[in-house]
């Protein structure tokens, strides 16, 4: 209204309007502070939160990357290891090949350097106590030194085997031994004498644990591990990929730049949208229902994961592609068309490489969604208990996600650790996918 | 709309203030010659519809060999939608309509055997707004002789591309980045590179929607001369605000008015002796 003043006010006096607007500066600006300082308070919380999550999720993991080894005399004399005299004499000439020597007793020689190592240890129970200080898993290393050397046959040999997950947890920690009131364990006070003993004369070493990146799942935590997983997962999501990506973008461009507009085309669109609010465990019974029981695709494959998972990213992916498509500047097109190039011309040499960065962004939040998701595959059977790593599509596996559920839900105190760990795994899974989608958007960006 | 239509009472040369009725019942049939001997391109009473509604009404427009054809009026009044109808770039505008005849040396545009993308190569435009490719400056020129496969080998396009970029007064600019982005130049030279662009597809006719909208005096000169020199071997349609430009570039003026062609004749006589009270008031600079 002081507006409407300002016409008759006298031209050398400052206007009425001006007056209004210097007065209402103040507010304006104590407004806009305000809403800066509620956008840092929002920001800064949501950091804090993220800090706590990583820091919980970091401090409980970093112990699963880690391994206790023992230092164990172990004799490797063809009695203890009871294998005839012959086989080992011939493997070690050569003529009969290594693994010939994989059935051989090696716990026995594990026990056997135990017992010399603490000689006053008798009693079947307690034996077996003793016995429990090293990982049932050490009996494989071993073969695997002996098969790697056949000339280890009949020596004494000073080796480092993994011990098992308790005792291990105890010196990673770094737990003073001696105190054995002190611990909260499930271990007996005669075992942790013995390790305290063995910590005492340095018999104990921490190490990287490369088991952890080696092995499949198992019942033994410290035998557990991601590979497995891993390998799932990269299948899983190439599948997924290889799957969504073309036909995601071909719809996209078909609907973008060539379908004509009518009730079909919004029926297809409306679908799109519904089909990107479905709920993820839907497609797991659809991927069950038709891939599995119709089609008889293999159970637990990543194929199947891929197929379904690629379902579920494929709207994902569309309307962030039509997006990416309709933010190109009309003003591209006409000049392409304008110079005679034909409708897929102006498409694939103008619209889509502009569109590209968007369309990766795209891509990549439909397989950041599709790497942590696990309803669905629950319902095709990935949940499935996967010791060997797949070798391929169609061999069982597991995914990431899917073996954080897993470890999560059993009950040894080191499986914890595996859960956050493979947390960890899963995190950084995700940050080579994203930095690799940078790296690919910031080539298609310096193409002009 | 309204205003355009009724000026203020107070302006001189109109004795009673003319109503939308009285203005288009004026217009009933374009006033001048709006043939030519040797026609390149040929309107015959075009109708144009965006959907229900009509933008350009029975507008008959010949385009003669070697000569400049400047498009005048009022904004709003269906200059650019006559141009783009030439090369039928309003086919990729779903709701526009087109009736009537249109023809590239007798042969008609809107016809089954003629193809828009074979039209839009003979057929050359360059538009109001600079749109250079997010491409280099080579790629931009050399985009549309490597689509059509003008150039036999690296050599030729190179001398294609140069060619060009020197005819439209770009290349001593440019010459030493080729390689640079095309969207890096400024805007009078982004402009110019849309023109080398166009002319680098070697097209029949090239219609300019506001070429110099964008550009600077000097820059605008350049194109001027450009136009004057292109003319030699084209048909040239040029859609323009600047009344001085369209007397300066062209042979013949049209003017249009809310979708109709009021007048069309010599540039000469157009702004010397308009015969239409329309035409009059527009140069004279009471309208639009
Ligand atoms: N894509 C479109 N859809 C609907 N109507 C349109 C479209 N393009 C133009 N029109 C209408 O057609 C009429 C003529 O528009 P046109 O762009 O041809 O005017 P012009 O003479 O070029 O104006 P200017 O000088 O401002 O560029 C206008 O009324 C405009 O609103
Ligand atoms: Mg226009």
């Amino acid at each position: 209204m002081s507006v409407e003043s300002s016409h008759t006010a006298a031209p050398a006096q400052p206007s009425p309007a001006t007056a209004h607007v210097k007065a209402g500066l103040a507010r304006r600006y104590a407004a806009e502070k305000r809403f800066r300082l509620y956008g840092i308070i929002a920001i800064g919380a949501s950091l804090a939160f993220l800090a706590m999550l990583l820091i919980s999720i970091v401090s409980k993991g970093l112990p699963a990357f880690s391994q206790t080894f023992i230092q164990l005399d172990v004799p490797l004399d063809i009695d203890t290891l009871d294998i005839d005299a012959e086989t080992a004499e011939a493997v070690q000439e050569g003529s009969l090949p290594a693994s010939e020597l994989r059935r051989a007793n090696y716990n026995g020689a594990i026990r056997e350097a135990l017992r010399e190592r603490f000689p006053d240890v008798s009693g079947r129970s307690d034996r077996r106590a003793l016995y429990k200080l090293v990982s049932t898993g050490a009996q494989y290393d071993l073969a695997r030194i002996v098969m790697d050397d056949p000339s280890l046959l009949g020596q004494r040999q000073t080796l480092w085997l993994p011990t098992d997950d308790e005792i291990g947890a105890l010196v990673k920690r770094g737990a003073d031994l001696t105190q054995a009131d002190t611990l909260s364990t499930r271990l007996d006070d005669k075992s942790i004498a013995w390790a305290a003993d063995l910590d005492a004369n340095n018999e104990f070493d921490v190490r990287f644990n490369t088991t952890f990146f080696k092995n499949g799942d198992s019942r033994e935590p410290e035998l557990a591990g991601i590979r497995a997983a891993l390998v799932g997962s990269a299948y899983t999501l190439l599948i997924t990929f290889l799957l969504s990506f073309p036909v995601a973008v071909a719809s996209a461009i078909y609907l973008e730049e060539f379908a004509p507009q009518n009730r079909w085309t919004d029926l297809v669109e409306v679908n799109i949208n519904n089909l990107a609010a479905v709920p993820s465990i839907v497609f797991g019974l659809l991927g069950l229902a038709v891939f599995i029981n119709f089609f008889h695709l293999p159970r637990s494959a990543p194929v199947v994961g891929g197929i379904v998972l690629s379902l579920m990213t494929l709207p994902t992916i569309i309307i962030s592609s039509r997006a990416a498509l309709k933010s190109v500047p009309p003003s591209i097109r006409e000049a392409a068309r304008g110079l005679g190039a034909s409708e897929l011309q102006v498409v694939f040499h103008h619209v889509l490489p502009l569109a590209m960065p968007g369309i990766l962004t795209g891509t990549i939040i439909g397989l950041a969604q599709a790497l942590g998701e696990t309803a669905p595959l629950l319902m095709i059977g990935m949940v499935a208990f996967i010791v060997d790593i797949p070798q391929g599509i169609t061999d069982s596996a597991t995914v990431l996600p899917v073996q954080v559920y897993l470890w999560a839900d059993s009950p040894e105190r080191a499986f914890t650790e595996k859960t956050s760990a493979a947390i960890m795994v899963l995190l950084a899974f995700l940050i080579v996918m994203n930095a690799v989608a940078v790296m690919l958007r910031k080539r298609f960006e310096r193409r002009w | 709309m309204n205003d355009i239509l009724s000026p203020p009472v107070s302006r001189a040369g109109l004795h009673e203030e003319p109503t939308a009725n009285t203005v288009l019942q004026e217009i009933k049939a374009t006033v001048g010659t709006a043939t030519v001997e040797n026609p390149k391109m040929q309107a015959r009473n075009v109708d144009v519809h965006y959907g229900e509604k009509q933008a350009i009404f029975d507008v008959s427009l010949d385009i003669g060999n070697n000569e400049v054809v400047a498009m005048i009026g009022p904004s709003g009044c269906g200059k650019s939608t006559f141009l783009r109808c030439l090369n039928r770039m309003n086919d990729s505008i779903p709701s526009c309509r087109v009736s009537g005849e249109m023809s590239l040396d007798g042969e008609d545009l809107y016809g089954p055997d003629l193809d828009p993308v074979l039209l839009r190569a003979r057929v050359g435009m360059v538009f109001q707004k600079p749109n250079p490719f997010a491409k280099s400056i080579y790629d931009n020129v050399a985009y549309g002789p490597r689509i059509h496969g003008l150039a036999g080998n690296r050599g030729e396009l190179d001398e294609i591309v140069t060619e060009s970029l020197k005819r439209a007064g770009l290349f001593d600019e440019v010459k030493d980045r080729l390689d640079a982005p095309g969207t890096g130049l400024s805007g009078g030279q982004q402009q110019r590179l849309c023109i080398a662009r166009t002319i680098a597809v070697s097209p029949e006719v090239i219609l300019m929607d506001e070429p110099c909208s964008a550009l600077d005096p000097i820059a605008t000169a350049r194109i001027e001369e450009l136009i004057d020199e292109l003319r030699q071997n084209y048909a040239i349609a040029i859609v323009t605000h600047s009344m001085q430009q369209a007397a300066r570039v062209s042979q013949r003026t049209a003017y249009f008015h809310l979708g109709k062609l009021v007048e069309v004749n010599d540039t000469n006589s157009v702004f010397t002796n308009p015969q239409h009270e329309l035409t009059e008031n527009y140069i004279t600079g009471r309208f639009g």
